[in-house]
């Protein structure tokens, strides 16, 4: 899904390629890229299933606003994934309704 | 609490320009956008902007965005980047959630409110599905980020952006299998219409999206004729082969903070719905709250540069930094950029709209 060689823009400057796991899986994304987009280019469309009939949601603005592609981040929920950048490690998991934020231990 | 003698808020076209116009003549300007780079929408611009604008045509949107962080960067306007205004209050007092964590407090002698403008929707079966998405998503996954949205594409609305970003898929290497429009008629610039098309893109004009189809996302399309009364007419559905499907349906302002600081509202549908009555300086029914680009109404990133300037100008001359000759013969310079931009049939449309929220803010 990577564009290699654009037209106009030729290629595109990304930081260093990190891992981090989806659902538990070890994927590879690019630093500092949002974290959707390191999940799109690895083939993941499904982001969270709604609370009430558990549909199943994606990217929709792609600029922070819509909120329907937030997941759950290093345990956070409600992450927005299309602006939040990818980081080395990050565990990222697909989320089911609202999610719970975890009490502090 | 802080004090600034202007606050843009929004650090797209309309907020930069305002930003740079006032710095110039040496009023202490920062700017607060709630994204963590600047430029607004300008950067996912790759195309070149029209003749009609002297000072930017032919140059890609990229640049115009490169030219004014560097003039904004230069003349030390301070742009804070993740800085949401989350609320206005009375006194130009404004809350502001700084990265994520903590509210600073801060008021203004004047604010420049050029929060943009966000995407429509339209809702059809399987709407919610993952792949139906904005095209102004689609322009930002390939042209920021380098990815493409998806391999084959409906797109759904011929204005410019509907135009522009199909050309801009293609550029990416996606394939555009339709756009589709329920008017009679393209809307955006021929222009743009003849380079999709020289594609081989199909164009189906009174055609509606009747439903995507899918269980998890979208794996297909139907779209279905309307009539003169916009109804669909049985029988005359088309299926698409596609994975994903661009809403190119038009742009609201978004104009929460000018709400909620009670402005006087218009509602113009030429202009994208509900906008603020303005004066010719774009100041609003407050007085010190000023209102630049698709906030305003929307138009275009040309448009949105020349509303910002005359606010910056505007208030450069309020708060004593401008002598009334000098304000008056630059602001006669962008009053007359601006009507060359607002000519030919839409752009007349959207003037005469403009028109009306000076009257109304007048009346």
């Amino acid at each position: 899904m990577r564009i290699e060689e654009h037209p106009i823009l030729g290629k595109f400057e990304k930081g260093r390629k990190v891992k981090f796991t989806f659902d538990g899986k070890t994927l590879e994304g690019f630093e500092g890229e949002p974290i959707a987009v390191a999940l799109r280019s690895n083939g993941v469309m499904i982001h969270r299933y709604t609370s009430k009939r558990n549909e199943p949601r994606g990217v929709f603005c792609a600029i922070g606003r819509c909120t329907d592609c937030v997941m759950i981040v290093n345990g956070v929920p409600n992450v927005r994934t299309c602006i939040e950048p990818l980081k080395e490690g990050m565990v990222v998991e697909t989320q089911r309704g609202k999610g719970s934020i975890k009490e502090p231990e | 609490m802080k004090r600034y003698e202007m606050i843009s808020i929004g650090a797209g076209p309309a907020g930069l320009a305002g930003a740079i116009e006032a710095a110039k003549r040496g009023v202490q300007v920062v700017v607060f956008d709630e994204n963590d780079r600047p430029g607004g929408q300008l950067f996912k611009q790759i195309h070149k902007f029209f003749g009609s604008y002297e000072h930017f045509a032919r140059i890609r949107g990229f640049n115009i965005g490169k030219q004014l962080l560097e003039e904004a960067n230069r003349l030390g306007v301070e742009v804070f980047l993740n800085a949401v205004v989350i609320g206005v209050y009375e006194g130009l007092v404004l809350n502001v959630m700084m990265n994520n964590s903590i509210i600073e407090h801060v008021r203004a002698e004047k604010i420049l409110v050029a929060t943009g403008a966000s995407e429509n929707m339209i809702p059809f079966p399987g709407w919610t599905l993952p792949g139906v998405i904005g095209a102004g998503a689609a322009q930002t996954m390939a042209n920021i980020h380098g990815i493409r949205p998806g391999n084959k594409i409906l797109m759904v609305g011929s204005g410019n952006v509907g135009l522009v970003v199909s050309y801009q898929l293609l550029q990416a290497g996606c394939n555009v299998a339709a756009i589709i429009d329920a008017a009679p008629q393209i809307g955006g610039y021929g222009v743009h219409a003849a380079k999709v098309a020289r594609y081989g893109v199909p164009f189906y004009m009174s055609h509606t999206i009747k439903a995507a189809h899918g269980k998890q996302r979208v794996e297909g399309a139907t779209v279905i004729e309307v009539d003169k009364n916009w109804r669909p007419v049985p029988g005359t559905e088309k299926d698409f082969d596609v994975d994903t499907i661009c809403l190119a349906v038009g742009l609201n302002p978004m104009t929460q903070l000018l709400r909620m600081s009670k402005c006087k509202m218009v509602y113009e549908p030429v202009l994208g719905g509900y906008v603020p009555a303005h004066d010719i300086n774009q100041e609003t029914s407050i007085p010190g709250i000023y209102a630049a680009g698709d906030v305003s109404g929307i138009e275009e990133a040309s448009t949105a540069i020349i509303e910002g300037r005359i606010a910056g100008l505007s208030i450069a001359h309020s708060l004593g930094y401008m002598d009334t000759e000098d304000f008056l013969r630059e602001r006669e310079e962008q009053l007359r950029n601006l009507k060359g931009l607002r000519s030919g049939g839409h752009g007349e449309a959207r003037g005469s709209a403009k028109e009306h929220l000076i009257q109304a803010l007048e009346g």
